[in-house]
């Protein structure tokens, strides 16, 4: 642990890229009422005390935190005791962007050492996951051991992994005593005829088991290791990939028997499968789900369980907001001689000052909301919009990798999806292919938001019947869509405008570009 | 007398490493390798060789064709 020169909260502030825009903590309220009432209890909703105190803060399990609150991953756990279809080991581009994927393979010794030098130079990162590139619990040494050496320096950071459960039920005593208190667990099926259309074989017990044969015990091992955790007390996540065609109609029945054993949130993905990946569904043509087909998945399932909307199917090394990656600037190399000093009193310092911005945004969108309260339509739209984080309408429309998306009823404003627009690692698109695949990606939005927007894309946007606006710059997002809804709602009844129901939208396969 | 391991399609998951029952996997520049005067081919220790059995990548954890088969074998 090197020594170094303590660094002020206001320094730290200035190196996250998602405090830029706005300018002050605390209340920011501009457009609409006025009415803001600082400081308001952020998102609890229905959760227990105790369920949100575990959750809060931790960017994958709740929306809300994904804005404000970072996650890293660390690669130590190459081996795996299954195979899946939509998985290729071989495929390693550092340009990539999924599970599965990693550049480097890290030590439990440089791993711990990772995220104490992510920790200290990102104080809004809070949890640390294992979740491959393999399977956790298929290296279950390299596993535990990183997940002590952390504890030891950071007790403040909570501990995840993430399995496809086959070994779960052996290790839940191990994962309890460890405070390990996320788990999320990969479940495509609870039907093994289905299974063995996507695990070719699993190795357990010292044996490979291929087929129905194979999904089955697949598939008991993951209820039963849901079902332990669920009694432990243990906060569960399933992770489902929809892949059309082979489970996508059967999810609706995993998302009632993950339910029905206690399961938090549950994450339905869509399938990667483009070609270049090498995975077997990518070589026999199976297709992903377009993002009107996920959207009405997700939708079904909704209820008593909350499903997870805003997962970016991030790498097994990746480092930072959910939206971003940071891992290159954490490589082995720069870890290595990287000055680590472990904070906690700062981070701690820093955090409050997320909350602080974390309860203006939740008031401006209270308060926004209230004036809808007359409002009576049936209309629902969705929105994109350019963010780099903080809840902040903060990135201009050529840098943007991503679109957040938001449905604005009358009812309330949703996170319901991301679109990633980010060109392809091979490289070579002008611009107006560029354009053509942000209009794919968004084409079912009425607008997209964002802090700037050139003269050109904007003429492309409005042509493909989706408003540019750039009013709201450096605005809140929620606050500024229900603000633009209900101009939208009188534009409409004042017969400026009509309603159409917009067409379908594209989820994008191919490599992100991290850079 | 022993498997052995392609490097060109090992992807240096190390997962074969700790199945091995005699330690005779080892890594060398982030593949993996079968010591053969290590290896009994798991003869008498398991059913199959849990290095193939538990290999991501097919025909990768094969019988090494130019040494003679483990004894027990034959």
């Amino acid at each position: 642990m090197g020594l170094g020169t303590r660094k002020t909260v206001e320094q730290l502030v200035v190196m996250q890229p998602s405090f830029s825009g706005g300018g002050e903590a605390g209340c920011a309220s501009k457009s609409g009422s006025g009415k803001s009432s600082c400081g308001s209890a952020a998102g609890q909703g229905d959760l227990s005390p105790e369920v949100w105190a575990k959750v809060k803060n931790h960017p994958c399990y709740s929306e809300e935190a994904h804005h404000h609150y970072a996650r890293m991953h660390v690669a130590v756990a190459p081996a795996c005791n299954i195979q899946c279809n939509y998985c290729n080991r071989k495929y390693d581009c550092s340009n990539e962007s999924r599970p599965g994927v990693v550049s480097e393979r890290l030590s439990p010794e440089l791993a711990a050492r990772k995220v104490l030098a992510v920790a200290s130079n990102i104080p809004q990162m809070t949890v640390l996951g294992i979740a491959g590139p393999g399977d956790p619990l298929a290296n279950p040494d390299r596993t535990f051991r990183t997940f002590e050496l952390v504890t030891k320096t950071a007790p403040d950071i909570k501990l995840c992994l993430s399995t496809n459960g086959l070994m779960l039920p052996d290790y839940i005593d191990k994962i309890q005593a460890l405070n390990i208190d996320h788990v999320t667990i990969t479940i495509n099926m609870i039907d093994p005829e289905i299974g063995a259309k996507i695990y070719p074989w699993i190795f357990y017990n010292k044996k490979r088991y291929e087929g129905v044969e194979a999904a089955q015990i697949l598939s008991e091992r993951q209820l039963l290791g849901l079902e332990m955790l669920t009694a432990r007390g243990i906060l569960c996540k399933v992770n489902s990939v929809m892949i059309p065609g082979v489970n996508d109609r059967h999810l609706v029945n995993v998302n009632q028997a993950v339910k029905s054993r206690g399961a938090f949130l549950h994450n339905i993905m869509p399938l990667i499968s483009a070609p270049e990946h090498g995975t077997v569904f990518g070589l026999a043509g199976l297709r992903g789900p377009t993002a009107q087909e996920l959207k009405a998945l997700q939708d079904s399932c909704e209820g008593e369980i909350k499903m997870m909307r805003h997962c970016r199917q991030c790498r097994a090394d990746a480092v930072g907001l959910l939206g971003e990656d940071r891992s290159n600037e954490f490589t082995t190399e720069k870890v290595k001689e990287m000055e680590v000093r472990y904070d906690i009193e700062l981070r701690q310092a820093y955090q409050e000052e997320v909350e602080k911005r974390r309860a203006a945004v939740v008031a401006a969108r209270n308060a926004e909301l209230k004036t809808l309260a007359d409002c009576d339509s049936a209309i629902s739209i969705l929105i994109a919009v350019a963010s780099k984080g903080g809840g902040r309408i903060n990135e201009h429309f050529g840098h943007a990798k991503e679109f957040q998306v938001y449905e604005i009823s009358t009812s309330g404003v949703k996170f319901v999806g991301h679109r990633r627009v980010d060109n392809y690692c091979q490289g070579g698109f002008g611009e107006e292919e560029s354009l053509e695949t942000v209009i794919r990606a968004i084409n079912d939005c009425v607008a997209v938001f964002m802090s700037r927007i050139g003269n050109c894309p904007r003429e492309g946007l409005l042509r493909a019947g989706i408003e540019p606006v750039d009013r709201f710059a450096l605005e809140y997002i929620e606050q500024s869509t229900i603000a633009y809804f209900r101009e939208y709602l009188e534009r409409v009844r004042s017969g400026e405008i009509q309603h159409i129901q917009r067409g379908d939208a594209e989820i994008r396969q191919g490599a992100l570009v991290a850079s | 007398m022993a498997y052995m391991i392609k490097e060109s399609s090992c992807t240096g998951c190390s997962a074969c490493q700790s199945e091995c029952p005699n330690n005779a996997i080892f890594e060398k520049n982030f593949s993996f390798f079968v010591d053969p005067a290590k290896c009994t081919e798991c003869i008498g220790f398991f059913e199959e060789a849990q290095c193939a059995a538990i290999c991501p990548m097919p025909k990768t954890c094969i019988i090494n064709p130019d040494l003679p088969r483990f004894a027990a074998a034959v």
